[in-house]
């Protein structure tokens, strides 16, 4: 692996080359640098949110005289300093409690499982949307560069890209499902099928799984068709980027010495792209899918507002409007934790594949 | 590669101009076309607002109210909304905002990202890894919903147009700082790794002039695109929070993502001018900024233009090295 790696980036890591000892203590840097990325989030979270008040003022402020506000401020603690409510939250954050709602009194933890699946559902579907069309379509523009295909794709890129994605969603809505009628306009089934797929016995809360795990046929199409729209929404964002950025890298390294060494060698045409250009092309790739998990989560908010698909975005911006605040710090904490986790992920794969990065 | 790049750059006008020469018709094509919409939004952001025949608050003229969800007529080119504005002076006056917007984010978010990045991704150690931590974990923030966050905290969710601005801008600062850092520091890494910065320690050059010298102006190639996804992300992100309801007030300023977020009921009842004027101002908008560049990217890099373009162009210091 690392001889090879040295083979086509044809640069000795001189500095670095501890070899595997390195790696390894490397990843494990890696990984517990999670904590503290989380630790940051979180506090930041905290008290950004409560830069402007209470949670129970903010979300009963004007419905309640000042003699209840203070009672109930009192009952969930709100009335003890802020250090002090901090070491309690960081406290139970340890422990996996993330609060309780204040509108609808639920555990902030119990929404997560609720409704993470669907907004998980949502971007894994979107993320396969976006490779399915990026990365084919990235390799397609850089063989064909300045040639028509590369305009007509680059083009598509950038118009996927400029797109807001709720505006994308709109479009959609309007010509294929309302004009047309091919598609449902929003929700993530019909309702007897929804009905259907919570009676199972037991249920992932992937509506999909549980389509298939029912082998019910029309659950499944329903549940198919229903994902379609929101799912072309969120990946064309992605894909639009990631076709790009395949292009651009991949151009890049098509034009280095060591590929021209081995198409003088005579490697042949496929070979030379799959094997000696894409593999250092992939690095900024995989680095730029991991900074998307953000933006795959931000867009998520705003394609399920456009669906109503109800996954976590969905009740976010739900929980923004009745300003509960405690179910949103919950949310941001989930999202923060997803996101540290993939960049690890994404930090280990880049170490796997260019040994400079490692430090 | 050291020596050219050491060497004192041509003028930049010139250098483009001679690179324009030599670029290929795809990438004129998209260049021109980037520059020309991003010249009529600028136009549009300055003089829309004499154009617009209403201003972005109006309701009503001398013959009464404009009426709700008016379809395109000659008073009213473009229709009027919901709440019974003219679409098309909204839709003029949001290139202001728009701008103001990409204005105040760049100036939040360019300079820090890089000169931490430079700094970092060159000295490496604690501090670097602290900045990492740092930066990963504010890349882990939507930028939409610390948008939201900041909405809350700098105007409580009533937004007006400082507050609405404000809380994109920082917000996407949060976002950006982070990503110039990131990029700007993995370009570091690698180009403090090159033979010509070995070189140049060798021969005795301060730390700080291989950093902003040698390193820096080597590893900001990719920065024009950054900007402009800078500024698209601004217009995107003040959008969303529009969208989204946490946005500027309609009688603050016009605001494109507020509009699309009224027009969602007309989009279900199958009506059209109320969605496709704002946001096509944002797509186009956008893509005006994307194009241009990735454009001039595509110019300054030498790696990307065309193998013998450099050669035909007669200056060597455009990257002659690479076929000679």
């Amino acid at each position: 692996m690392s001889a090879e790696t040295l083979e086509i980036t044809g640069a000795a890591p001189a500095a670095g080359g501890t070899g595997r000892h390195g790696l390894t203590r490397y990843l494990v840097v890696r990984f517990l640098l999670i904590i503290p990325t989380v630790f940051i989030l979180v506090s930041l979270v905290f008290f950004l949110m409560r830069a402007t008040g209470d949670p129970v003022s903010a979300a009963f402020g004007d419905r309640l005289t000042p003699g209840q506000l203070q009672a109930k401020l009192h009952q969930a603690g709100y009335d003890r300093p802020l250090s002090v409510q901090y070491l309690d939250y960081l406290r139970s954050l340890a422990a996996g409690d993330f609060g309780h709602t204040v509108t609808d009194n639920q555990p902030v933890t119990h929404v997560l499982g609720v409704y993470g699946a669907a907004t998980a559902e949502l971007a894994l579907n979107a993320l396969v949307v976006a490779l399915l069309a990026g990365v084919p379509l990235g390799v397609v523009a850089a063989r064909y560069r300045d040639r028509a295909p590369d305009a007509v794709l680059r083009l598509f890129a950038v118009l996927t890209y400029a797109t807001p994605v709720f505006f994308t969603g709109l479009l959609l809505k309007l010509v294929l499902a309302v004009r047309l009628g091919w598609l449902p306009a929003s929700g993530r089934a019909s309702t007897d099928v929804q009905l259907f797929l919570q009676d199972q016995s037991s249920t992932t809360g992937f509506y999909l799984l549980d389509a298939l795990r029912s082998g019910d046929g029309t659950a499944v199409t329903d549940v198919l068709e229903h994902a379609v729209l929101p799912a072309l929404t969120l990946g064309l964002l992605v894909a639009g980027v990631l076709l790009r950025l395949v292009r651009t890298n991949l151009i890049g390294t098509l034009s280095a010495d060591y590929v021209d060494a081995a198409r003088s060698r005579g490697v042949p045409s496929l070979r030379l792209v799959t094997r000696h250009a894409a593999r250092p092309a992939l690095i900024p790739v995989v680095t730029f899918l991991g900074l998307q998990v953000a933006g795959l989560l931000g867009g998520a908010v705003l394609t399920e507002t456009t669906f109503e698909w109800k996954g976590l975005g969905y009740e976010l911006a739900h929980y923004l409007t009745a300003r509960d605040f405690p179910a949103v710090q919950g949310i941001v904490a989930l999202f923060a934790v997803v996101v540290a986790v993939t960049n690890f992920l994404v930090d280990v794969v880049a170490a796997l594949i260019d040994p400079r990065v490692r430090y | 590669m050291a020596g050219i790049l050491a060497r004192g750059p041509a003028p930049l006008p010139r250098r483009l101009r001679a690179r324009l020469r030599t670029a290929g018709a795809v990438q004129r094509a998209m260049l021109l076309t980037g520059a020309g919409l991003t010249a009529l939004f600028l136009l549009a952001a300055l003089i829309g607002p004499l154009l617009a025949p209403y201003g972005y608050a109006r309701l009503q003229d001398a013959s009464g109210l404009f009426g709700a969800q008016q379809p395109p007529s000659g008073a009213h080119p473009l229709g009027t909304t919901i709440a019974g504005y003219d679409v098309l002076s909204r839709t003029l006056w949001g290139a202001r905002t728009a701008l103001e917007i990409i204005l105040a984010a760049l100036s939040l978010s360019v300079v820090p990202g890089t000169v931490l990045g430079l700094v970092s991704g060159y000295l490496g150690g604690r501090v670097d890894r602290t900045l990492v931590g740092l930066a990963d974990a504010l890349y882990a923030f939507p930028p939409l919903l610390l948008a939201v966050v900041m909405s809350i905290v700098i105007s409580g969710g009533r937004s007006s147009l400082a507050g609405g601005l404000g809380a994109a801008a920082c917000s996407v600062a949060v976002a950006f700082v982070p990503q110039y850092f990131r990029v700007v520091r993995a370009e570091v890494v690698r180009v403090k790794a090159e033979p010509y910065v070995d070189a140049a320690r060798v021969i005795g050059t301060s730390t700080r002039e291989i950093m902003f010298r040698h390193v820096l102006r080597n590893s900001v190639r990719t920065l024009p695109l950054i900007f402009t996804i800078n500024a698209s992300e601004a217009i995107l992100t003040l959008a969303g929070l529009g969208f989204l309801g946490f946005g500027i007030e309609p009688n603050s300023a016009a605001e494109w993502g507020y509009d699309l977020n009224r027009s969602v009921a007309d989009v279900t009842s199958g009506l059209w001018w109320t969605a496709l004027p704002p946001g096509l101002a944002i797509v186009l908008t956008v893509l005006g900024t994307t194009l241009l560049g990735e454009g001039l990217t595509d110019l300054a890099d030498p790696r990307l233009r065309r193998r013998g373009a450099a050669a035909v162009s007669g200056t060597p210091t455009d990257g002659g090295t690479r076929d000679g």
